[in-house]
């Protein structure tokens, strides 16, 4: 594995988490590649090889209908997200393909309230590089958490 | 009952109807234990499994009734049993695993074992050691069974129910909801297509009300008043059994878009435009026969979902009177086409704890129970379409609200 491949997954990495955690949820889409796979599914369902999950977004267009709710349709309590992602492990990558994946934990703070653990679990990613940017052409976050804290509104 | 006790109860809900409810059924341990009691111990069958998921001998899967433990397994006879999770002996709750495969059931504390219908098999040194201690000489095995459920199966769903008069299937669901129950519930093979499992930090009343306000859809969300899912002008029918427990709320979506229905509704977003189409590419189904929802409440812990090509259950387990689990089984039929499983699959990402439309729910049922803690001598006002109860055709009435809790006070004697 080259040092080049590797700083790069971690910088995608991380700017996914700024992205995110800073709630700049518009630019989210961005991280993916057109046809890519965005799902959130519990590692009940993954690990049983159960094709439901939480959310399961199938291309960019998805993702901003996803933005467009959050944002404008959605009815939540308001809430703030912080990720904590651990260093990614490169599976492989051949052919530009990388596949990767991390431990995550996602902790949630909501108004009035202490942070708790929201979420928590691993990505499972395959990434691209598109027009010299990487992307995620896959990433599926599997979490453990056997019960959602009510809902997920945003992206973890 | 087969487990009274005494409760020490003290609420009194003065008014007669049901078209007020005083704040403190939200929130009162009390209320919270006698409707352990009178209502998931009482004469009602809780849903518990599907068959497909314990299609083989041996197989189980663990779950809940109210707050008690109960697994729910497949015999050497293929008879589908309910047992409580719960030791004879010393009352380990023995069984972890949300679903597996065993030829029988072994408490780990003292290696009691009981077989798949929960007689008690096994009771290691019963007989003491070295002619010392054991169990008496009058211990009988058959007398320390696990506690064993009155089951029915009906067209691949399993209920079940700890209290010894429950009605026949059919008689508790009443003609007109045992008719809404078998129009998905055919007989046709089921699949699942997985779970979603979240807790919901308010009363499991409220999400019965939540499903039995029909009012709500067309105002609260907003991706059904946009394309016509669910709003005020739907073709409606809005209905229960005699008993006025169980509900359905039954609607054709129509074109969606601005009219009356939408006029004043903050909710529409006239530009509002998937940029993919593909969540609401729907299907009708032959079995529909007409409705594209039906939203069916069996009480107390179950509602079944048919929302257009995405079919669920979702089971319903109190956790303490503030809390909710909210179990998803999302479903398919096993001759569903690869089309249809993922058309199925895509418009799930509408309902479940991350659904575009389900989520409003599910935090509403969260801000409601903030609302109610904060004082208890008050009550939420439940008076669209009068005050009676009676089954209705349009949207903006909560009868079913009302029809829920007059069942509600009478089984509870409050």
């Amino acid at each position: 594995m080259d040092t080049n491949t590797r700083f790069a997954v971690q910088d995608l990495y991380s700017d996914y988490v700024r992205c995110v955690d800073d709630t700049k949820y518009e630019e989210w889409p961005d991280f993916f590649t057109d046809e890519c796979i965005y799902r959130i599914v519990s590692r009940e369902n993954y690990d049983a090889g159960l094709q439901m999950s939480a959310l399961a977004l199938e291309g960019k267009a998805m993702l901003k209908d996803r933005v467009y709710a959050m944002n404008e349709t959605m009815i939540h309590a308001p809430y703030l997200q912080r990720h904590v992602v651990g260093i990614p492990k490169i599976h492989s990558a051949d052919d530009g393909v990388i596949r990767a994946e991390a431990n995550y934990v996602v902790l949630r703070t909501k108004l009035d309230a202490f942070s708790e653990v929201f979420n928590t679990g691993r990505y499972l990613d395959t990434i691209v590089n598109e027009d010299g940017r990487l992307k995620f052409k896959e990433r599926i976050c599997v979490f453990d958490s056997e019960l959602v804290p009510n809902s997920i509104v945003y992206p973890i | 009952m087969n487990d009274p006790h005494p409760i020490n109860f003290i609420r009194e809900w003065r008014k007669p109807g049901s078209s007020r409810m005083p704040y403190w059924l939200y929130t009162d341990p009390e209320v919270y234990r006698r409707e352990q009691e009178l209502i998931f111990n009482g004469p009602h069958w809780n849903y518990v499994a599907l068959t497909v998921e314990i299609p083989n001998t041996g197989d189980y899967k663990r779950n809940w009734i109210g707050e008690r433990s109960v697994i729910v397994v497949r015999d050497e006879d293929g008879s589908v049993n309910v047992v409580e999770n719960r030791c004879a002996h010393r009352g380990t709750q023995f069984c972890q695993e949300h679903s597996g495969n065993r030829k029988d059931f072994i408490c780990p504390y003292h290696q009691w074992s009981y077989d798949l219908k929960g007689n008690l098999q096994g009771v290691p040194f019963m007989r003491g050691l070295k002619g010392k201690g054991g169990m008496p000489a009058d211990f009988k095995r058959e007398n320390h069974s696990l506690t064993k459920l009155r089951v029915t199966v009906h067209n691949g769903v399993i209920f079940a129910s700890f209290h010894p008069d429950v009605p026949d299937f059919k008689e508790f669901l009443g003609p007109t909801m045992f008719k809404y129950f078998e129009r998905v519930f055919d007989g046709r093979e089921l699949k699942v297509l997985g779970y979603n499992r979240q807790r919901v930090p308010g009363n499991w009343k409220l999400v019965h009300e939540n499903l039995k306000d029909c009012y709500h859809p067309g105002l609260l969300h907003t991706w059904f008043v946009n394309y016509g899912l669910w709003r005020a002008d739907n073709e409606a029918q809005n209905v229960m059994d005699d008993e006025h427990r169980h509900s359905a709320m039954v609607t054709v979506r129509n074109e969606g878009g601005k009219g009356e229905a939408t006029s004043g509704v903050s909710s529409y977003r006239e530009n509002m435009e998937l940029n993919d189409g593909r969540f609401l590419d729907v299907e009708t189904e032959p079995w529909w026969d007409g409705p594209t929802a039906v939203i069916q409440s069996i009480f107390p812990s179950v509602i079944m979902q048919q929302q257009i090509n995405s079919v669920a259950v979702r089971q319903v387990i109190p956790r303490g009177p503030r809390a909710f689990d909210y179990i998803w089984t999302h479903l398919g039929f096993a001759d569903d086409t690869p089309e249809m499983t993922q058309r199925r699959l895509r418009q799930a990402n509408l309902f479940g704890p991350a659904g575009f439309v389900s989520v409003d729910d599910s935090e509403i049922i969260g801000l409601v129970e903030e609302g109610a803690l904060q004082s208890n001598d008050a009550e939420t006002l439940c008076e669209l379409g009068g005050r009676d109860i009676a089954d209705t055709d349009t949207h903006i009435s909560e009868t079913l609200i009302r029809g829920m809790y007059q069942y509600y006070r009478k089984v509870m004697e409050i």
